[in-house]
Parts: C-alpha cells; structure tokens; sequence
C-alpha cells in the first residue's frame, strides 16, 4: 500500500534538493504513512525493538573503546570498565540487561504476528525477513555473551560451537575453522568480537528492508482486514503512531531500567563473574534465558531417528524449530490472518505459547527423569502447531464472521452483520 | 465452552517466560543460604560505611592470608562509597591536598603503604625485580605469586580471588555471610579427610564421604539421609574476639561475617550507590515523561476514539 | 530515537491540523528532548581520562648511575622524562641566558605550579623549593606536536643551543630545557619532582 507523495517541497532548497535527493520528501511520506487507526499496544513493540537496537549498538561502540579482546585481558578490562571508566558500569550494564530486553520485545513482536496472522499474503517478505532478524539477533547475542570471557561464556561457546560437530563428514572441519585452533581459545575470542561489532549494522540493514516491505505491502492489523477507505479506516502515523509508540516505549523503558539500575545481575548468571578456565567446567551450564527453549529442544532428542543419530537429531530439531518460520506463510492455510476470528486456532495458539513457555523453563532444568520427556512432548507439540495444526485448521475451522472494514471493527460492539461469508478472503487488495 | 483470550493472557504467559530460568537457578544439596538483612539491599540501600570500615579489617587480618582481592586498587578504598572515602581532610593534612581525592587519600597512602603484603615491581637497572611499598593505584596485592603456589600452600586447593565472590555465587552476600558462620562438625554418617571441612551451604556431594556402612549402590541406605552441603579445604577462618574493632561493634564471628561480606559486597559493586541513585532519577523522569506522553497521546487521539 | 519524533510535530503544524498546537504536545517533544540531551553526558564523559589513568603514578629514579655530562631518558606516564647531569660549564652557559633573550619566560615548572620566570634556577627547584642545578629534569615531549627531541643520548644533534633539538620541525631548546628557536611555543615542561635522598628522585 504505498501512498501517492503529499509532499510540496515550499522553499527553493527544498525544491533544489528534492530534484536531487528527495530525502525529505521520503521523511515526509514515511511520516505520513496511512496506518489502520486500530492497531492496538502489540503493534507498539516495533518501535520498541527499533530503539532497542539503537541503545545496543550505541551502548556497544562505547563498550569497545575500552574493551580488549584477548583470553588473558578480556575478563580484566570488562571489569575495568565496571570500575574505572566513566560511567562504565551504566554503559556495561545497559548493554548487558539490553540484550534481554531486546529479546522480551522481539518474542512479543513474533507472537504477535503469530496471533494476528501477519505473516499470511502479501505480508510473506516481512515475515521472513523478519525471521532472518532473529536469526542475527541470537547469532549476535551469543557472540557477545562470550566476550567477557567468564565461566558461562567460555563453557557457552564450548558448547554450542561443538553442535556444529554432529554435521557428518565435514562437522570437524567447520567446528575448527570456528574456533581458528583445536578449542574455544583466543583466535576465537577475537573473531567473536569482530563479527559481534559486524553484525548489529546487518541487523540494521535488515530491519530497514523490513520496514520497507510492510510500507510496501501496508500495515496488518488487529482485524485482519485491509485498509479500505484511506479517510476512514487509516490515521497518519505521525502524530498518531508516534505518540502511542511514543508512549510505550517510555513504559518499556521503565521495565528497562528498573533491572538496568535496581537488579542488574537478574537475568544473568552468577558462574560468569569468575574467569574462563578451560580446566573446570561449572556445575550446571545453561544458556542465557532466551536460548532456553531452543536450548530444550536441542537435549529433547536423546534417541536416533533411523540412521540420524540423537546429537544430529538435536542440532537439527534446534534448527528446524526457527527455520520452519520461514514457510510458516505456506503452512497456514487459512484465509482469515486474525485470531480474532478463529476461536479454535485461537485456543492451540493459547497452547503454543505455554508450550514456548514450559519449554524455556525446562531449558534450565537438568536433562534428567521426567523433563526429558516433558521437553519431547513440548517439542512434538511445537513442530505439530506448524504442521499439523495450521495447515489442517485452516481447512476444518468455522471462522466468526470478519467486519466488512477497519473502522467496523472498532465501532462499539453491536451485532456484527453477518455481510462476510465465513472464510472469505479477507485480503481487499 | 468460548476461550477467553485476551492481551493479559499473554502478558502472563511472557512473564511468566522470562521468570522461569530464575526458578530453575537453585539446584544441588547445599542449604539454602538464610536470608540477612543487609544496609545495602533496596532500592535505596547504601554501604554503611563504618562496617566496609570493619570489614577491610577483617579481610586485611584474616581473609588476605590466603585470598587475593586482585580487581581492587587502593585507590578505590578512598573514592566515593568506598571505605576510607573522606569529604575534607584530617586536621594536620596540608590544605593544599584535596583528599576526596583517592590517590591523595592520606588514609589511604598510608594503608598502602603499611599492607602486609609490598607490590613485586621492575626490573630494575640490573634487570632484577624488587619489592615496594604499595601506592594508592596499586592493586591490593595478594598473598601468592601465581596459582601453583598457591595450591602448594593450600594441600592443592587454590583459594578464590574475592573481588567478585558476592556476585560469583548465586545469593551472593547470604552464602558468603551464612558459609562463613555455618561451619559445624561433620554428622557422624560421614568420614571426611584431614585437612577438609564441613560446612552445609558449600556446594558438594556428601554421598561422596559418606562412611560405607551408610551406604548402598553408592546411594544412602534407607533411613540415612545424605547431609547438605559440602566439605572444603578452608578452616573455619573467624572465631570471636580475634579482632580488635576500634568501634564498640561486637567482636563476634557473626559481626565479623557480617561487616567482611559487606565489604565484599562493595568491592565487587563499588558503583553501587551511584547505580542507585541515578537509577532513582531516571525512573522519576521516566513517569513524569509517560505521564505527560499518555496526555499528549489522548489529546491526539480524542477525535479518532 | 523515537521519542524524538514528537519533537517534529512543529513543522507538521501548518498543516493546520487543530491538536497540534497544543501545549502539551510541546511540553511533551521539551521533556523528551531534555531526556535525550540527558544521557548524551554519560556517552561523552565515558571517553575523558578513567580512574586508573588519572590515579597518580610516580616514578623512583635512582641518579647515582648518570655521570656528569650525561642524561638518560625515563618512562614517566607513557611519556619520556629526559634527566640531565649537567656539567659546571652547561649550568654557566644556562644561567647567563638573559631573560630577555627567551622565546618563553615562564618557568613551566610543577613544583613552582608552573609559574614565575624561566631562570635556570626556577628550572632546577625540586618540590620542596630547593634548587640543584646540576640536576635538570624535564618531560621529554616537544610542545610543538609532541616528538620526542633529540640530544639525551651521546652523539645526537643537540641543537644550536646545547640542549635538545626536535628533529620534526626543527625547535632548538637551550641546556635549560627553555625553547630557543624554532616553531614550539613553551619551554619543556618540568614535572613534580622530589628528591628522597641525594641519588633518589621521586618524579610524579
């Protein structure tokens, strides 16, 4: 849904400039940009994880300016940091608990889209770039997690690196090449830094051709239904979106800074304030808490599949588990994006959630007894809502009837008209 | 039967997805460590500056016999919210030195200078190292020069650096405070060697030494319970009055522990006091701004509702 | 940041939209911004000197090793620190220079906080406020651009004026340390120096 250009350049420089790079005009029509005036505070958390990126690679610069990447320094001079340099520990700690923030707004973000079916036609392109997004983001959270070199951070990358040995034949090969020796040891230090300050500007890149496929394709809402009439079912973003995104993102940042400023270690690991020492593994090894559930799924496979044996079956059920977002679009075959109108999808999805859930808390559990099973039954239920649920569902499903328009929708609750045909296409375009 | 699906639904699952890992922290056979009280705990806690005071002491007396404090310089001992940090000086002090200065702390130089401990420094001309008395920008030196000393003096157990202990352990300052009162005698059921201590807030297995007759399979036999906790090379480091306190503190093994772990506690989290401080600032801000954005906000939108 | 976005609702205004020109609005755009010019310190000031760089170091240098004639050259806070055993004839030649004939008359001397006149006494006195004038010691950097000048060693070009000379842009300083010719514009500077025993020198 582009809109046609409202803007008039009025003065002679930015009549001259708009003939030679009309960036103004483009600030001018992003601002401007037709938004459905229904969208409600999930639909804020975009705005939240734009400044989320921002706080992370400004905090970021700094920290390397007084960050050393070298196995004998590393732990010292990120406590240097904490101790010695101005305001070190605020940029340390932001950076740090930002990572955490990050991901709390981008699951939000993801369920989000989920529930109101935002990835389905012709919304396939920010879907997936999106999910290319998360990918960097937890490439790069993990990257940086090794940094300051403590006990989780070394037994981390220890851990995680050696996945990449259960691929037959050349898994050796590339874990080595990963490590740049024959363990976790200072060449891999260094390269983890490097791309750690590499790949935020690939995120950034990625999120502003995200951002340009939904201007292109138009915002989702939460009706599902696309913007008919301009005059009645949109709003301009600015200053309509901007204050409410405007508003809820002051509200994330107080839930920011009260673990930044009263809670700073919460949400990290007490093992890493001690020094990586190759020579002792700590007691219990868990990632950082948004790895948990991918990390579940990982230990979940403890049997051979066939000729797959289990340590292959994991590392590619870890996989799958983020991969299969990519053909999500195709796999759901309904015509109606908003759970909203599909009571039935909406209960599994309800189920998805606390399964994301349940399996985050048995990411932290010992892989012993009954949370091994636990994890397969979560992790069955997980591949089985892409492969099972949504396709099936959107063949036997009786959704509600959709509103005829954006600005129905939001009208006070009188008895919808049952003008749409249950199923119908809800795309208008 | 219509499921009730809201926006708090799912709120309450994503907390609840983020307080899990927290939940799944605690885990081996060690007593969960007593909660204390502490003067720096809250939002507003502070360091009570005269038990960092006392807690130095204690360190400098006991502690530093074997742990290092490799992070903290002297310096810090003298900087705002450390121990000896002064607003004005002493009378007798020059009134050309600025003494909230750390490194012109005249407590400080002169802790330095007396540590029981001197810095290793050089070479010198003739290529040699030589040992000086400590600056205020030297670190805290420690007792052994490097990890296999260490271990030689230790019957092979290499005992901790503290700068970071209280934020090293999960419940830091209780399971420093509660390890350093806990110690008791080893329960009848077990057999541990010389030179090892019992103590029920350290992490370890007892099953391990437990004596043979307890035991079945490797498990204990029923109607013996495997005793919490752990055995450690660390004698009981504290006992009562072996620390002349220049206040009227107590001169017990619980005051002792009590000001140590605090003095720990700021030497891992010397920025404390100003973390939260300003993190008291920004919220406020941070209200006083949602607050005039949700005005803002209503206004914008009181002809789209 | 995003915030800041209200901040542009004044240019949207001639649109002529009603709500906009509200106080609130303003008020709203005026506190995000202060915010924002709020933690813009932080991000700078994390770049000034840190706490163990402004932690005072000093330096013991034990003189009994330099011959008269000689100089030998320190590492004093990442910079050289020249120390000059000056010979009877070096200091005669330093304390007939008139004043008049300095490009910079002041003393540039810590331990006189670097006021007063440039004689060679001023150059020589040590903190407590006594001056050895066959002991001269000054910080090694040109105060053109900050090269190291030649002329400690034996056999480097010493100048026109038997002191130093800095090769970059060719300052010539007399035995005194003080800029003689060329393009620097200060005398070298003397650090805080203090002498513990007659051969021991704290500089710092």
């Amino acid at each position: 849904m582009s809109h046609a250009s409202t803007y008039t350049p009025s003065t002679g420089i930015e009549k001259w400039l708009d003939k030679r790079l009309p960036i103004i005009r483009m600030s001018a029509d992003f601002m401007d940009f037709p938004t459905p005036k229904n969208l409600n505070y999930w639909w804020t958390f975009g705005g939240i994880l734009a400044v989320c990126l921002v706080i992370q690679i400004v905090t970021g610069i700094v920290l390397a300016m007084h960050y050393t990447p070298h196995v004998d320094l590393a732990f010292a001079s990120v406590e240097h940091i904490m101790r010695d340099v101005n305001y070190g520990w605020l940029m340390r700690y932001v950076h740090a608990n930002g990572a955490s923030m990050f991901f709390i707004a981008v699951y939000i973000h993801m369920f989000r889209g989920l529930y109101y079916g935002s990835y389905k036609e012709p919304r396939e392109v920010v879907w997936m770039l999106g999910v290319v997004i998360f990918l960097l983001m937890m490439a790069t959270a993990f990257m940086g997690y090794v940094l300051p070199w403590g006990q989780m951070s070394y037994w981390g990358a220890t851990v995680i690196t050696n996945l990449f040995s259960a691929i037959p034949v050349v898994g050796d090969s590339v874990r080595t090449l990963l490590w740049g020796g024959f363990s976790v040891d200072n060449p891999t230090l260094n390269r983890f830094f490097s791309l750690h300050y590499l790949l935020p500007f690939a995120i950034f890149g990625v999120v502003a051709l995200h951002i340009w496929a939904f201007h292109t394709s138009g915002n989702n809402n939460p009706s599902g239904v696309e913007i008919k009439d301009v005059k009645k079912d949109a709003v301009p973003f600015h200053p309509y979106y901007t204050v409410k995104d405007g508003f809820a993102i002051v509200v994330f940042l107080i839930l920011f800074a009260s673990f930044v400023f009263f809670n700073p270690n919460a949400l990290g690991h007490a093992d890493n304030y001690i020094e990586a020492n190759p020579l002792s593994t700590p007691a219990h090894i868990v990632p950082e808490w948004y790895f948990l559930p991918f990390y579940a799924m990982l230990r979940a496979i403890t049997f051979d599949i066939g000729p797959i044996p289990a340590k292959l079956g994991g590392v590619i059920t870890m996989f799958s588990s983020i991969l299969i977002l990519f053909v999500l679009p195709w796999l759901d075959t309904s015509k109606v994006r908003s759970m909203r109108y599909r009571p039935v999808a909406r209960m599994w999805f309800v189920l998805f959630v606390i399964t994301c859930v349940f399996l985050g808390w048995l990411g932290g559990k010992p892989a012993e007894g009954s949370y091994v099973l636990f994890a397969q039954i979560a992790t069955a239920y997980y591949f089985a809502f892409f492969l099972l649920i949504l396709p099936l569902l959107g063949l036997l499903e009786t959704p509600k009837p959709l509103p005829r328009s954006i600005s129905e929708s939001v009208l006070p609750k009188t008895k919808p008209e049952t003008s749409a045909a249950p199923g119908a296409p809800a795309a208008a375009e | 039967m219509k499921p009730m699906f809201t926006a708090r639904t799912l709120m309450i699952a994503l907390l609840a997805l983020s307080a899990g890992p927290t939940a799944a922290l605690a885990a081996g056979g060690a007593k969960h460590p007593k909660e204390q009280h502490w003067h720096f705990s809250g939002p507003f806690g502070t360091y009570d500056q005269n038990a960092l005071q006392r807690g130095y002491q204690v360190y400098e007396t006991v502690c530093s016999n074997c742990h290092g404090l490799e992070l903290v310089a002297f310096r810090n001992l003298g900087q705002k919210g450390g121990p000896f940090y002064l607003d004005s000086c002493p009378a007798g002090v020059s009134d050309t030195v600025d003494c909230s200065n750390p490194n012109d702390n005249p407590i400080v130089k002169a802790l330095a200078a007396k540590y029981k401990y001197q810095v290793t420094d050089g070479p010198d001309d003739t290529g040699e190292m030589f040992q000086r008395e400590a600056l205020p920008s030297d670190h805290v030196p420690g007792p052994y020069a490097n990890e296999q000393l260490a271990r030689m003096a230790n019957n092979n157990a290499l005992p901790p650096d503290l700068s970071l202990i209280t934020k090293a352990r999960a419940h830091g300052p209780d399971y420093v405070y509660n390890l350093l009162v806990g110690y008791q005698d080893a329960p009848p059921t077990v057999d541990i060697g010389p030179g090892q201590y019992y103590n029920p807030y350290f992490e370890g297995d007892m099953t391990v030494v437990m004596k043979p007759e307890y035991l079945h399979d490797g498990h204990a036999i029923e109607g013996v319970t495997v005793p919490p906790g752990g055995t450690l090379a660390m004698a009981p480091p504290l006992s009562d009055g072996i620390i002349e306190y220049g206040d009227d503190s107590p001169q017990t093994v619980e005051q002792y522990a009590k000001d140590v772990t605090e003095f720990l506690m700021w030497a891992a989290e010397p920025k404390m006091e100003a973390r939260k401080s300003l993190g008291v600032m920004t919220i406020i801000y941070l209200i006083i701004l949602g607050g005039i954005l949700y005005w803002s906000y209503r206004r914008i939108w009181a002809d789209k509702h | 940041m995003t915030t800041s976005d209200v901040s542009q609702t004044g240019d949207a205004s001639e649109k002529g939209e009603p709500t906009r020109r509200d106080f609130i609005h303003i008020f709203a755009a005026a506190t995000a911004a202060a915010g924002a010019g709020a933690v813009l310190w932080p991000l700078v000031h994390q770049m000034n000197p840190d706490a163990s760089v402004l932690a005072l170091s000093t330096k013991d240098v034990d003189l009994s090793a330099v011959p008269v004639g000689q100089a030998i050259k320190v590492m004093w806070q990442g910079k050289p620190v020249f120390i000059r055993h000056r010979t009877e004839d070096e200091i005669t030649q330093a304390e007939s220079v008139p004043l008049s004939a300095l490009k910079d008359d002041v003393s540039r001397n810590a331990n006189l906080s670097g006021q007063g006149e440039a004689t060679d006494n001023a150059r020589v006195t040590a903190a407590d406020g006594q001056a050895r004038p066959e002991w001269l010691i000054v910080v090694g950097v040109c105060t053109h651009l900050g090269c190291i000048p030649l002329g400690t060693s034996a056999g480097e070009n010493r100048g026109e004026y038997n002191g130093w000379f800095c090769p970059c842009h060719g300052s010539h300083y007399d035995v005194a340390g003080r800029i003689r010719k060329g393009p620097a514009p200060e005398n070298l500077p003397i650090p805080p120096v203090e002498f513990l025993s007659d051969t021991l020198v704290k500089i710092g």
